[in-house]
C-alpha cells in the first residue's frame, strides 16, 4: 500500500494568519485563567499582535508565492487587503475598551474573536481556490455572528446576533451552491483553472450551469458586502451590535467580500465580464440609491451609518462594474479610506454614547460643536470625507471609482453615482447641523476621551487627510496590487 | 518672489493656525489678529498687481507635480492672467473689510467665525489661481465648507435651511462637472495630454456632440453658482440668512466664481457648444435680469431686495460674456468687479442698519436721512453706483456690456435687457426713498446713532473705488485687455467673424467715463486680437 505523500508546504503566505490564530488561542486561555477582572490588557496584547502581524504582512510586499498546491497565494493584492483588515481591527480594538467598561460587559473573548475574524478575512483575500475562500468566509462570519450578539444583556444586540446568523447562514448557502455549480461546470475549484476551463468553452455565456453558479455566488457576496437588494440585515445588525464591533464590521468584512469577489470575478470569470458587469451596474445603482434614500430618514446614528455603508458598497460596485484598472484600484483605495473615516466616525459615536447604548441619535450631537470643539472638528472631517468633499480620502476614492466607470464608458453610472453622492451630503450635513447649529435641549455633556480612543481618532484623522491631500503613494500601491490579479 | 501666489493663498491658513492658540474669550485679540492677517494678505497680494505684465500669458506660474497614479496626473499648477488678476485682488481687498464689519455684528463664537472667514479666503483665492482643472475643483468645493458653517451657525432664523440648500445645490452641480472633467481628461489622453492643465485642454479639438454634453455639465455647475434663472432660488435664502460678512463675501466674490467659471472653463474649452447655447443662456440671463428686478421691487426686506438685485446684475455679466466680443467681455469683467464693490457695500450698509434696529423691513424705516446724515450720504452713493449712474463704477461696466451685446448676435436680447437698467433704478431708488426719506415717524428710529469711525473707515475704501473705477477705469481695463482678447479669439473661431464689429461703438462709453482711454485701451474688433500664446507647451 502506497503511503499518502504529503507535499512539502510553504507556510510563508499564511504566516500572519498562523501567528494571529495562535495569538488568539493564547488570549482565550489567558482569559479563562485570569478570573473576572478588567480585560483591558487583552486589548493591548491584541493591538500589539495586530501590529506585529502587520509587519509580517508588510514584509511580503512585492512577493509572489503560491502555496498549498495553488489554493493560497501571497501577492500584492492580498497584502493590500490584509493591511486594510489589520488596520480596521487595530482601530476597532482601540475603541473597544472604553465601550466595554461603560456597558459593563467585561468578557475577554471579544479580542480573540476579532483576531479570528481577521484571520478569516485574510484567507479570503489570499485564497485562490473557491474552497479556501469559503473557509475564510466562514471563519470570518461565524466570529462576526458572535461579535454582533456580544453585548448579551442588551436585547438589540441579541437580535442582531440571531438575525445576522440566520440570514448569514442563508446567504452562505447561496454562495456554496454557486461554487458547487461552478465546479460542476468546470470540474475544478482552483480559480486559475476555472479561468482556463471557461476560456475553452465555445460559448460560456450560454452555459446555464456556469451562469447560475455565477449568479448565486454574486448573491452570496452581495449579501456579505451589504449590497441591495440583499442589504436588509445591515441596519438591524449595525444598530444592535456593540458599537466598536459595528465599526469593525462595516469596514473589514466589506473589504474582505470585495477582495474575494474581485479575485473570483476578475481572474476566474473574465470571459463573462460583459454579463457580470451589467449585473454589477444594476446592483451598484440599486445599492447606492436605496442606501442613500433610506439613510436620509434615519435619526439613530448607527442606523444612519448602516444605510450609508450600504451606499458606500454601492460606490465600490461602480468601480467593480467598470472592472478596469482604475475602478478596481479605486475599490482598494476606497476600502482603506472607508476604514479610516468610518471607524473614526464610530469612535466618536462610542464616545458620546451612554450606558445601555443610550445617546445614539443624531440629536444627541447637539451642542457638541462648541462644548467640545476638537472632537466636533474631527467628526466633521469624517463626515465630509464620507460625503466625498475634498480634500479628504473619501473624495479621492470616489474620484477614482467614478473615473473607472467613465473610462469604461459607463457615463450614466458615474452620473447616477455623483447624484447619489450629492444626496448623501444631506444626511451627513444633518449631523453637523446638530453639532454646530442647533441649540441642545439639554446641555451637551463633556465626554471623557481615553488614550486608546484618542490614538484611534488621531490615526483615523491623519489617514483621512493624508489620503485626501497626498494620496499618490497609496494609489500607486493599489494599482500595483490589482495589476497582479 | 516666485511663489507669491501660493503665499497669498495660504497666508490665511497660517492665520488660522495662529488663531487656534488664542483663547476663545479674548474676542478683541481674535478680531484684531484676523484683521491683521487679512490686511497682510492684501499687502502681500499687491505686488501681484504691480508686477503683472500686461500680456495675455499666465504669470507667477508655479507648477509642481502633486498626484500621479494610474491614468491621472494632477499638478499643483497655478498662475494668473488679466482675468483672474482682478478677482484675486478683489478678494484680498474685500476680506479685511468683511472682517472689520464683524467687530460688533458677531459676539458669539468669534474664534470659529474668524477661522471660517480665513479658510474661505484661501478657498476663494485658490479657485481663482488654479490652472489645473482638478486643483480648481478642490478649491471650488473647499470654499463651500466655511460658507456653509457661516450661514448655518451665525445666520438668521431660517439659517439651517438656507445653509443646507446652499451646500446641496452647489454640490449637485459641481459633481456633474466633476464627471465631465474626468471625461475631458480621458478625451485628452487619447491625443496625448497627460495632465489636467487647462492650457492643454484649450487645444483639444472635440466634436460638437461631446462639446455639448461637457459644456452642459460645466455650464450647470457655474449657472448654479452665478446664479442664473431658474437656478437662483438658493441665493435669496442664503443672503437673507447669512451674517453680514457672509453676505458680503458671497455677493462680492463667491458669485464671481460662477461667471469666472464660464470665462475660464466652460466657454474656451467648448467654444462651439458655447455658441450653440449662447442664445439659450442669454435668454435665461435676460429673464433673470427682468424677473429679479420685478421681484426685487416687491420685497419687504432690504437684504432680500439687494439679493435679487445681485441676480439681476449677474444677468448683465452673463449677457456680456455671451456677447462673445471684446466690449461685452470687458464689460462683463468690469461688471464683476463693480458688483463686488457695490453690492458688497450695499450688504455692509444693510448690516449697519440691522445692527442698530434688528430689522430689515422697509416699512420699519422712513426718514432716516434726518437722523443719520453720514449714513444717508454713503447709502446714496452706493445706491447710485449699483444703479449704474455715470461717474460711478456701475456705469462703465453696464454700458460696455450693453454695447457689446448690441453689436453681437444678441441684439434683441440686449434691447430687452436694457430695460433692466431702468427697473434697477426704480427698485433701488424706491427702496432708498422709503427707507431714508419721508417722515421719521417710528419712535424706535429716532434714537439711532449715525455711523461710527470704524464703520466709516470700512466704507471709505469702497467709496473711493466706486468713483475711481467710474471715472478712470483705464488701469483695470488695460491689464485685463490682452487676456480678454485672447479669450475672445479662443471662443470665437475665425468662421464667426463674418461681420466685423465696428470699432467706433466702443468709444462712446469711454468718452463718457474716461476720455483719456480712447483708442489705446480699446481697439475693438476681433481681427486684431492677439493670437493665443501658450508658454506651457
Amino acid at each position: 500500500m502506497d503511503m499518502i505523500t504529503i507535499p512539502s508546504v510553504n507556510m510563508t503566505p499564511i504566516l500572519p494568519e498562523i501567528f494571529l490564530s495562535g495569538l488568539a488561542m493564547v488570549l482565550l486561555l489567558i482569559n479563562v485563567f485570569s478570573g473576572n477582572g478588567k480585560k483591558s490588557y487583552l486589548g493591548y496584547i491584541s493591538f500589539i499582535g495586530i501590529l506585529a502581524a502587520g509587519a509580517l504582512v508588510g514584509a511580503g510586499w512585492n512577493g509572489h508565492i503560491e502555496s498549498f498546491s495553488g489554493s493560497v497565494v501571497l501577492d500584492n493584492f492580498a497584502t493590500f487587503f490584509k493591511m486594510v483588515f489589520l488596520l480596521g481591527a487595530a482601530l476597532a480594538v482601540l475603541i473597544t475598551d472604553q465601550y466595554m467598561e461603560r456597558e459593563g460587559c467585561n468578557h475577554g473573548e471579544l479580542y480573540p474573536l476579532v483576531l479570528f475574524t481577521v484571520v478569516g478575512m485574510m484567507l479570503m483575500a489570499s485564497g485562490t481556490d473557491l474552497m479556501t475562500i469559503f473557509l475564510g468566509l466562514e471563519v470570518m462570519s461565524v466570529s462576526l455572528y458572535v461579535l454582533s450578539g456580544f453585548n448579551r444583556e442588551n436585547i438589540k444586540s441579541n437580535e442582531a446576533g440571531l438575525k445576522y446568523f440566520l440570514l448569514g447562514a442563508f446567504s452562505t448557502g447561496f454562495l456554496l451552491y454557486g461554487m458547487a455549480l461552478i465546479y460542476g461546470a468546470t470540474g475544478t475549484t482552483r480559480i486559475a483553472k476555472i479561468a482556463v476551463q471557461v476560456g475553452q468553452m465555445s460559448l460560456p455565456s450560454a452555459n446555464i450551469m456556469l451562469l447560475v453558479g455565477m449568479l448565486l455566488m454574486l448573491t452570496g457576496f452581495a449579501f456579505k458586502v451589504a449590497a441591495a437588494p440583499f442589504h436588509m440585515w445591515t441596519p438591524d445588525v449595525y444598530e444592535g451590535a456593540p458599537t466598536p464591533m459595528t465599526a469593525f464590521m462595516s469596514a473589514g468584512p466589506k473589504a474582505a467580500g470585495f477582495a474575494a469577489a474581485l479575485r473570483i470575478f476578475l481572474v476566474a470569470l473574465p470571459t463573462l465580464q460583459v454579463e457580470w458587469s451589467q449585473l454589477m451596474w444594476v446592483l451598484a445603482v440599486l445599492t447606492m440609491t436605496i442606501g442613500n434614500l433610506t439613510a436620509l430618514r434615519q435619526d439613530n446614528i448607527k442606523r444612519m451609518l448602516a444605510y450609508s455603508s450600504i451606499a458606500h458598497a454601492g460606490y465600490c460596485l461602480v468601480g467593480f462594474a467598470a472592472g478596469n484598472g482604475v475602478g478596481t484600484a479605486g475599490i482598494l483605495f476606497y476600502m482603506l479610506s472607508y476604514t479610516f473615516m468610518n471607524i473614526g466616525a464610530f469612535a466618536v459615536i462610542v464616545l458620546i454614547g451612554k450606558k445601555g447604548e443610550k445617546n445614539g441619535t443624531v440629536m444627541d450631537f447637539a451642542g457638541m460643536g462648541f462644548k467640545q470643539p476638537a472632537l466636533a472638528v474631527v467628526m466633521s472631517i469624517f463626515l465630509f470625507s464620507l460625503a466625498g468633499v475634498p480634500p479628504t480620502a473619501g473624495f479621492i476614492g470616489k474620484f477614482y471609482l467614478f473615473s473607472g466607470a467613465v473610462q469604461k464608458g459607463y457615463i450614466w453610472l458615474a452620473i447616477l453615482g455623483v447624484l447619489n453622492s450629492a444626496a448623501s451630503v444631506y444626511y451627513y450635513l444633518r449631523v453637523m447641523v446638530y453639532m454646530y447649529m442647533k441649540d441642545p435641549t439639554e446641555e451637551f455633556e463633556w465626554v471623557k476621551i481615553t488614550a486608546p480612543i484618542a490614538l484611534a481618532l488621531v490615526i483615523s484623522v491623519a489617514g483621512t487627510l493624508i489620503l485626501g491631500v497626498v494620496p499618490s503613494f497609496v494609489l500607486q500601491f493599489a494599482q500595483q496590487a490589482v495589476k497582479l490579479i | 518672489m516666485s511663489n507669491i501666489l501660493s503665499l497669498t493663498t495660504f497666508l490665511p491658513v497660517l492665520g488660522v493656525l495662529l488663531l487656534l492658540f488664542i483663547p476663545k474669550d479674548s474676542k478683541g485679540v481674535l478680531r484684531n489678529v484676523a484683521f491683521a492677517v487679512t490686511c497682510v494678505t492684501f499687502l502681500v497680494s499687491l505686488p501681484i498687481m504691480t508686477g503683472f505684465q500686461t500680456n495675455a500669458d499666465f504669470q507667477f506660474v508655479e507648477n509642481i507635480p502633486w498626484i500621479a497614479a494610474g491614468p491621472f496626473v494632477m499638478r499643483y499648477n497655478i498662475g494668473i492672467d488679466g482675468i483672474s488678476l482682478w478677482l484675486v485682488i478683489l478678494t484680498t481687498f474685500i476680506m479685511p473689510i468683511a472682517v472689520l464689519s464683524t467687530y460688533t455684528a458677531v459676539e458669539e463664537k468669534v474664534k470659529e467665525y474668524m477661522i471660517c472667514l480665513l479658510l474661505l479666503e484661501t478657498g476663494l483665492l485658490g479657485a481663482f489661481i488654479a490652472i489645473d482643472v482638478f486643483l480648481f475643483y478642490i478649491f471650488w468645493e473647499v470654499m463651500l465648507i466655511p460658507m456653509y458653517f457661516m450661514i448655518g451657525i451665525w445666520g438668521g432664523k431660517n439659517r439651517i435651511y438656507a445653509a443646507i440648500k446652499f451646500f446641496v445645490y452647489t454640490m449637485v452641480g459641481s459633481l456633474l462637472m466633476l464627471v465631465a472633467m474626468i471625461f475631458l481628461y480621458f478625451k485628452g489622453q487619447q491625443v496625448g495630454i497627460t495632465d489636467f492643465s487647462i492650457l492643454h485642454f484649450y487645444n483639444l479639438k472635440l466634436d460638437i456632440g461631446t462639446q455639448t454634453w461637457l459644456f452642459l455639465a460645466f455650464a450647470l455647475a457655474f449657472a448654479i453658482k452665478v446664479p442664473m434663472f431658474p437656478l437662483h432660488t438658493w441665493l435669496p435664502d442664503a443672503h437673507t440668512e447669512a451674517p453680514t460678512a457672509g453676505s458680503v463675501i458671497l455677493a462680492a466674490i463667491m458669485l464671481k466664481m460662477g461667471t469666472y467659471g464660464y470665462v475660464r472653463f466652460a466657454m474656451p474649452l467648448f467654444p462651439e457648444a458655447a455658441h450653440k447655447f449662447a442664445p439659450l443662456l442669454a435668454t435665461l440671463a435676460v429673464i433673470g435680469i427682468i424677473y429679479a428686478a420685478l421681484v426685487a421691487m416687491v420685497q419687504e426686506d432690504v437684504k432680500k431686495l439687494v439679493a435679487y438685485s445681485s441676480v439681476a446684475h449677474l444677468g448683465f455679466v452673463m449677457l456680456g460674456i455671451f456677447a462673445c466680443n471684446v466690449q461685452g467681455m470687458t464689460g462683463a469683467m468690469l461688471q464683476m468687479l463693480n458688483h463686488g464693490v457695490s453690492t458688497g457695500a450695499l450688504f455692509l450698509i444693510v448690516g449697519f442698519i440691522y445692527e442698530r434696529r434688528h430689522t430689515r423691513l422697509i416699512t420699519d424705516f422712513g426718514g432716516l436721512s434726518k437722523q443719520l446724515p453720514i449714513f444717508a450720504t454713503i447709502f446714496m452713493i452706493v445706491t447710485l453706483s449699483s444703479i449704474g449712474v455715470p461717474g460711478t463704477n456701475g456705469f462703465v461696466g453696464e454700458f460696455l456690456v450693453l454695447v457689446g451685446g448690441f453689436e453681437s448676435e444678441l441684439r434683441w436680447w440686449t434691447i430687452i435687457a436694457s430695460s433692466g437698467v431702468i427697473f434697477a433704478a426704480v427698485y433701488m431708488l424706491w427702496m432708498f426713498q422709503r427707507v431714508m426719506f419721508g417722515q421719521l415717524d417710528n419712535p424706535k428710529n429716532m434714537a439711532l446713532k449715525d455711523l461710527n469711525a470704524r464703520e466709516i473707515g470700512i466704507m471709505i475704501p469702497l467709496i473711493i473705488l466706486i468713483f475711481f473705477m467710474g471715472l478712470y477705469p483705464k488701469p483695470f481695463i488695460d491689464k485685463m485687455e490682452p487676456a480678454v482678447k485672447k479669450l475672445v479669439s479662443q471662443i470665437r473661431p475665425a468662421s464667426m467673424d463674418v461681420k466685423p464689429v465696428p470699432a467706433l461703438a466702443i468709444e462712446t462709453p469711454a468718452a463718457h467715463a474716461a476720455p483719456e482711454q480712447q483708442h489705446e485701451s480699446m481697439p475693438a474688433g476681433h481681427q486684431s486680437a492677439t493670437p493665443a500664446v501658450n508658454e506651457h507647451k
